[in-house]
């Protein structure tokens, strides 16, 4: 690896004592820490705790977060049948709803704030500046909200109010509108700057060979800022998944909820926390994959421009700095 | 809109423990992504497994369970006490909270800033017998932030936002959001009226923090 | 050509993510008996999902008094326990849910106050709570609000128990110097509670209650209660007449001593005084 280091030279002799010392010293704090945690769980940390070095104190409590009657619950597959299952489905299925949609979302304000027309430019600028400064769970509220809205928007022009039923908003509709429109406009700023960060010669270049603006966008732009912005994206989809997590508010039985549900049934928070932050960094991190593996099939097929970073460099030479060290391909979020 | 503005000194109250939140957080965000950025691309192969690992987990994790953890777990569990009142315990491990989570998202821009540096850059800079170290300082790390100036813009938004969740999670700090619930659980002002209110005093806070990032990032771009 | 490839990707995502939402939104804890075919009118009852006691959901459906009040007053409406739909109530959702008519009717912990009274109509009171407090069994320090001075209080968020000891006399409290630590549900005061991080955790007896029946062993209540919280059945605004029937059933309940029934079924094994006159009923507006 030392062949692709590009940061620093390869180690000699006292470096590598002086690697040595750092890796022995991360590991002790890791180790230390990871105790501190056990015991404080266990309920047999700090004060009137057993001494730390006893058996006592590693023993599993009874009345720690360790205690087996704290995780039976997660060996009955009523549990996950009836809690966390659905739940997941609820999650997934908002998520996925709301990712469509915010690309999409995102895709139109986005190249609209990088129009031409100065009125579309300022209107996509401020819908994007709007739902990017209010709070999601705010904006889910007021969509589930709405209805109240309407009819009082009704009562105070006199008209009568609207029958039940005629105008539901649904849990899933409000937060996948919250997520919609919050997600979408960061994506929209992240295109925005993918586009803007393509070299100006690109464009130039296409425009030259007598390509219009839209083509221009089409097949030059959107394609090199996607590829570039790929892990900003693929990370704003994560953010939109655990976001989901706070349709908790309108009690959209999404993950989290089931898990809290499980948590106060139980008496069991912790454990409960534990396992659901255990499924969502399992769902995140397979996503980031996902996208990490269909990025990399796409580019190893028609992909003939150099790193956007690294225009007037030798293409063989483009590997970017951060992702030089771990051996990775040029166009990947890196280190995932 | 009369019964809210009659509770106005509330709303004020919890928006100024909004802006502390934000504050304190994006200063210790800020330095912790910087540092574990560094450890992303440092020599020594396990600071950047540990820098890795961290990121990976942090930031697949909601914010709300982060935030049980430093409230239910390292506040109350392990007994860790960071002030002597609750209100600013619960406030500055609502900070520890927050930092961690949104650390991750500066190192993650910071990276994805330093994938567009060409590679020249930094054979140019350690050909001159720069080191590891001042080459990330005086290369890699300014120019990286040159260029995500306008991401970090929407961290740091999107951390001023964040900051509502610690309403709950086991915290309960008593920013403006909490309010807002206070206020409409307990019937002390209509639904509507309060919504609007606050979404307003968020724009306030978020709006001229977009523009003036959205400036900044045209005035320092890289030119390339 | 690479943009059509993302638009191929992003066209199979929606095909994928809209079929996925045809489906709808799971049910967690399934839809209590509803497992009718057909058979006639349904109703469709708000509960909470996470209120041992009151109302919890248990695997399939949601147990507790409030479920038990709500299934008695359905059958008085003439709709069998397996005709009911089960839903959950959250503080959030409630007035949008009876609005829009997503919800017939809510047995949820539902106080009722003048504001509320703005946008949707209450039946009852089916029960009067009071608030109480709850602490470590083994804490013999604490034995009313008095006794708080100093200490630290947990308090559900968005939930005002805990500012009825703190406040000052003049905004309505007991003006008693406790520092105030907020979770975001009880169940989280209790783990506090447990790790010795609060003194005390308070809200309406009830609940208390409830949490208390789930670990005897851990907590008790004290057992002095004062203030009161009407519970209500909430309605959509302009349903006089039903909110009429409703009241009749309340009435009747009593009457027929099922509502001690009910409360001895949820909360006999605690400690917990629970009130044994039905509370005088309000007219319905």
């Amino acid at each position: 690896m030392s062949a692709q280091n590009v940061l620093f030279d390869v180690p000699g002799p006292r470096a590598r004592a002086r690697y040595a010392v750092y890796t022995v010293f991360t590991v002790l704090a890791f180790a230390a820490a990871l105790a501190v945690v056990y015991l404080g769980f266990n309920r047999t940390f700090g004060e009137g705790a057993p001494p730390l070095l006893s058996a006592r104190a590693w023993a599993v409590n009874p009345e720690g977060q360790w205690a087996a009657d704290k995780w039976a619950p997660f060996l009955d597959p009523a549990t996950w049948t009836d809690y966390v299952i659905p739940g997941l489905q609820n999650t997934l299925t908002a998520a996925l709803l709301a990712s469509v949609l915010a690309i999409v979302f995102g895709l139109v304000f986005g190249i609209g704030r990088l129009s031409d027309n100065r009125g579309i430019r300022t209107v996509s600028g401020a819908v994007v500046e709007f739902f990017r400064g209010i709070p999601l769970l705010m904006l889910i509220f007021f969509t589930m909200a709405l209805p109240i809205a309407v009819n009082q928007l009704l009562q105070a022009f006199g008209m009568p109010p609207l029958t039940p039923g005629t105008f539901q908003v649904t849990a899933l509709t409000a937060v996948v509108t919250g997520l919609t429109l919050y997600n979408g406009s960061v994506l929209a700023e992240v295109f925005r700057a993918g586009i803007n960060a393509v070299p100006k010669g690109q464009s130039e270049a296409a425009y030259s060979i007598g390509m219009n603006k839209g083509k221009v966008m089409r097949l030059i732009l959107i394609p090199q800022a996607v590829t570039s912005m790929m892990p900003a994206i693929v990370a704003q989809l994560v953010v939109l998944l655990k976001d989901s997590a706070l349709g908790y508010i309108i009690a959209f039985p999404e993950l989290l909820r089931s898990f809290t549900l499980i948590g106060t049934r139980y008496g069991n928070v912790i454990p409960a926390a534990i396992i659901c932050a255990v499924i969502y960094v399992v769902i995140n991190i397979s996503l980031s994959r996902l996208a990490i593996w269909l990025e990399r099939r796409n580019s190893r097929r028609g992909r003939a421009t150099p790193h956007v970073g690294a225009v007037g460099v030798e293409p063989s030479d483009v590997e970017p700095v951060g992702a030089a060290d771990t051996g990775k391909r040029p166009d990947e979020p890196g280190g995932h | 809109m009369e019964a809210f503005l009659s509770n106005i000194d509330k709303v004020v109250d919890g928006f100024s423990w909004t802006v502390r939140l934000t504050l304190f957080s994006a200063l210790f965000s800020f330095l912790l992504g910087i540092l574990l950025t560094a450890m992303r691309v440092s020599p020594v192969p396990l600071l950047r497994g540990v820098s890795t690992a961290y990121v990976e987990t942090i930031r697949n994790t909601p914010l709300t369970l982060v935030l049980l953890f430093c409230g239910l777990g390292l506040n109350s569990a392990l007994g860790l006490s960071l002030a002597g009142s609750v209100a600013w315990d619960v406030f500055w491990w609502a900070v520890v909270g927050l930092s961690a989570y949104t650390s991750c998202f500066v190192s993650e821009s910071l990276r994805s800033g330093i994938n567009t540096i060409p590679l020249g850059q930094v054979e140019a800079a350690r050909s001159l017998g720069l080191t590891f170290t001042q080459n990330l300082r005086l290369i890699v790390i300014p120019q990286a932030l040159r260029t995500v100036v306008g991401p970090l813009g929407s961290v740091l938004i999107a951390l001023l936002k964040n900051t509502t969740v610690a309403s709950v999670a086991g915290l309960g700090v008593q920013e403006a959001s909490r309010e807002m619930k206070l206020m409409f659980d307990q019937g002390i002002a209509p639904v509507l009226p309060t919504f609007v209110g606050f979404a307003i005093g968020f724009l306030i806070l978020t709006l001229p923090l977009g523009y003036f990032f959205g400036w900044l990032s045209k005035r320092v771009a890289v030119a390339r | 050509m690479r943009f059509r490839r993302i638009s191929t990707t992003l066209a199979g995502a929606s095909v994928l993510a809209l079929s996925l939402a045809a489906c709808g939104t799971a049910e967690v804890g399934g839809g209590g008996g509803g497992e009718g075919e057909g058979e006639g009118d349904r109703i469709t009852i708000g509960v909470k999902y996470d209120q041992p006691g009151l109302g919890l959901l248990e695997g399939q459906a949601p147990v507790g008094f409030d479920v038990d009040v709500a299934t008695y007053i359905a059958g008085e409406l003439g709709y069998s326990p397996e005709q009911i739909d089960w839903t959950e109530a959250a503080s959030a959702n409630r007035e949008s849910f009876l609005q829009q008519g997503t919800v017939d009717m809510i047995v949820a912990t539902y106080s009722i106050t003048d504001e509320r009274k703005n946008v949707v109509d209450f039946a009852g009171p089916y029960y009067v709570a009071q608030q109480d407090i709850l602490v470590a069994a083994d804490n013999d320090d604490i034995s009313g609000p008095e006794d708080l001075d100093g200490k630290v209080l947990c308090s559900a968020s968005g939930s005002r128990s805990a500012n009825n000891i703190v406040d000052s006399e003049e905004d309505g409290g007991l003006g008693i110097g406790a520092e105030l630590r907020e979770a975001g549900n009880y169940s989280e005061c209790l783990e506090l509670l447990g790790n010795g991080t609060v003194d005390a955790v308070t809200t309406d007896n009830t609940i208390l209650a409830g949490f208390a029946a789930q670990n005897p062993d851990a907590y008790k209540m004290v057992n002095n209660p004062f203030g009161e919280e009407k519970y209500g059945v909430g309605l959509p605004k302009g349903s006089t007449e039903r909110c009429e029937e409703i009241n009749a059933a309340i009435t009747k309940m009593w009457d027929e001593g099922v509502t001690t029934e009910y409360l001895e079924t949820a909360f006999g094994e605690t400690g917990f005084a629970y009130a044994e006159e039905q509370p005088a009923v309000e007219g319905c507006a």
